[in-house]
């Protein structure tokens, strides 16, 4: 176990190594961001000047080893707009969306799950029915526009739910929550319904699927036999398995959630680090947005290293490679 | 070749005239294909969109794009409304005058195209790297499978957005970014199967015809991976359209001069706060049902093509 985990970890390292030499090569073939950030009245000499400033007249070999060598200590460098430290910008945004992507994803388990299992015990009801072709259309609706319908029912039409912001936020050890506040709870529900939806179907499906499968084999009918309950059949040996398949998609699909937050966030005014993102391309802030990727980076490396453990926890059949015996 | 050999072999055994249905692959997946009705639905449906996006420069009521005949005059005009010289604006008209059923029908064409056209490309991208993979082996499998996970690894839109982010808008540059974030799901499924397919006995035997490396791959081995790349096929076009759409919505992908469904919903979204719904809605449902007609299609070739549940 230990060696495996210390050779993923090497992986990783590697990993993180050519995302870096990709962002970094790939940002600095954005225009050259000297033309926006200085007024165009300037003449050469006062170009040159900043140019220097910016570290951007040396080879560019000597600014990626500038860039490594400061990234390890924290530092990525100034955003051009508003002079303050790019990564203190971005963390100030990550407690936003990650309370929206949280919720979003909480909402599509609390969904998903009693749903799936639902339409896996009836199939032919017409409850599943529905539920299924529901799932369908979660999949196929794209978040953009469905986040412009609820906008047009819930903000515009019946006037119940605010369409934009956060709300009143409550500090707490030093973050601003908003889930704290009926006021921000208010303006959580639709950004995290339009973000959950295409997470709910995915998960009522894979749930279904597990159901379907499961349900006939042997250790069910035992279970039955036994005498035990049909509650502790359903929820205790019929949903661990059902689940293996699950946790692992919700890893993978966490990372998927907090990119596509990115439109959602636009979409709802919210203030979190996607819309910075945006924000920072229409302007090509490059440390921002070498930043942001930088942190998506090691968030998803992080969850992927999680996620494979905790799958050998919960399924002790998995034989990690490496491990011993 | 067993298309060829089946459907040639009962002509000689019947009786001339009786014309007996010959059962061949491809006659098996239509029937089973037909036999869901909200596939049909969605083929038809499909079907008709296809043709409205060809035929859109003919059967739009007018060309929103000629400055000549849009009048600034008819802006945010709601469904229904007719203009000054008499045109009925039957889904209304946008923020600049435009009939919204033209747009609509233009803003088809383009986002149809780039949804096929990057997802033919990657299908031959990823199947010409599966291919490699899989029949070589060794390094050149690592490498490139190596690749695949990395990209599989990340959202596809994060990728995408960062790489239109470099590139710049256009319709070239949207293509190419969403061929960069589909290939890799097109060539693990060809790899997978084509690892299969490698150690079959008609690969042997036709190794041992000593055909060369290029025919047994591409005449051979290629055919018999065909039915999961064509149900990867379809949710990718799928997908991709939706992708296309969301990037535009952001303003990362399509220039203006070439609206595609995204930008229309984007163009609205500033009317929406004020009540004029029909600038983003329209466009919006025109692009969900051209998504849902392709999904219904893809959820009816899984089950058809899939071979563990083939009767």
């Amino acid at each position: 176990m230990t060696i495996y985990i210390v050779r993923r970890l090497l992986q990783s390292v590697m990993v993180l190594f050519i995302i870096t030499l990709l962002v970094f090569l790939s940002v600095n073939v954005i225009g050259n961001p000297v033309d926006i950030l200085i007024d165009p009245e300037c003449d050469q000499a006062c170009r040159a000047l900043a140019m220097h400033n910016f570290g951007l007249d040396r080879p560019i070999h000597e600014q990626y080893v500038v860039f490594v060598w400061n990234a390890l200590h924290g530092d990525l460098g100034d955003s051009f707009i508003s002079k303050v430290p790019a990564v203190t910008l971005i963390l100030e945004r990550l407690p936003a969306s990650l309370e929206l992507t949280v919720f979003a994803l909480l909402l599509a388990l609390i969904v998903g799950i009693p749903s799936g299992i639902w339409a896996g015990l009836k199939p032919d009801a017409a409850s599943a029915k529905l539920i299924m072709g529901g799932s369908t259309m979660g999949f196929s609706v794209p978040g953009f526009w469905l986040a412009l319908i609820m906008i047009i029912i819930f903000a515009v039409e019946l006037g119940w739910l605010p369409s934009s912001g956060r709300g009143e936020t409550v500090e707490a050890l030093g973050i601003k929550f908003s889930f704290l506040t009926a006021n921000g709870l208010y303006h959580l529900i639709l950004p995290a319904f339009t973000l959950s939806l295409y997470h709910m179907a995915l998960i009522t499906r894979l749930v279904r699927a597990g159901v379907r499968e499961t349900i006939f084999l042997d250790f069910i009918k035992f279970a039955h036999a036994k005498g035990l309950s049909r509650q502790r059949v359903l929820y205790i040996h019929l949903l661990k398995n059902i689940l293996i398949p699950v946790v692992t998609v919700l890893g993978l699909e966490f990372g998927g959630l907090l990119a596509y937050a990115v439109v959602t966030e636009t979409v709802f005014a919210w203030p979190g680090m996607g819309k910075l993102l945006l924000e920072s391309i229409n302007v090509l802030d490059r440390p921002v947005i070498v930043s942001y990727v930088m942190l998506i980076v090691v968030i998803f490396i992080t969850i992927n290293l999680v996620v494979d453990i905790l799958y050998s926890l919960l399924d002790p059949r998995v034989r990690l490679p490496g491990a011993s015996k | 070749m067993t298309i060829s050999t089946e459907a040639n072999a009962p002509t000689t055994d019947t009786a001339p005239s009786i014309v007996r249905r010959v059962e061949t692959p491809f006659r098996r997946i239509v029937s089973e294909f037909c036999e869901s009705r909200t596939a049909v639905a969605g083929f038809i449906i499909f079907v008709t969109i296809l043709g409205a996006a060809v035929f859109a420069p003919w059967i739009s009521p007018t060309d929103p794009y000629d400055l000549q005949t849009v009048d600034i005059l008819d802006n945010r005009m709601p469904p229904g409304a007719q203009s000054m010289t008499g045109v009925v604006y039957v889904l209304g008209t946008d923020g600049m005058g435009r009939d919204m059923l033209s747009a609509i029908l233009y803003g088809v064409r383009i986002s149809l195209f780039v949804g096929v056209v990057s997802g033919v490309i990657a299908l031959l991208v990823g199947m010409v790297m599966g291919l490699l993979a899989a029949f070589y082996g060794g390094v050149v499998d690592t490498l490139i499978m190596r690749l695949v996970d990395l990209k599989l690894g990340f959202p596809s839109i994060l990728i995408a957005m960062l790489l239109l982010a470099v590139l710049g808008k256009g319709v070239d540059k949207i293509i190419l970014a969403l061929v960069i974030v589909q290939w890799a799901n097109y060539a693990r499924v060809v790899r997978a199967t084509a690892l299969v397919e490698r150690n079959k006995e008609y690969v042997e035997a036709s190794r041992c015809l000593a055909l060369s490396d290029t025919s047994v791959v591409f005449r051979h081995i290629l055919p018999n991976c065909m039915p999961p790349l064509i149900v990867v096929g379809t949710v990718q076009v799928a997908y991709a359209i939706a992708l296309e759409a969301t990037l535009s919505f952001l303003g990362l992908g399509l220039p203006t001069t070439e609206p595609s469904l995204g930008l229309l919903i984007a163009n609205g979204f500033e009317y929406l706060m004020s009540g004029k719904y029909w600038i983003s809605i329209f466009p919006g449902v025109a692009l969900m049902i051209t998504i849902v007609s392709i999904n219904l299609m893809g959820d009816r070739l899984r089950d058809v093509l899939n071979p563990r549940l083939q009767r």
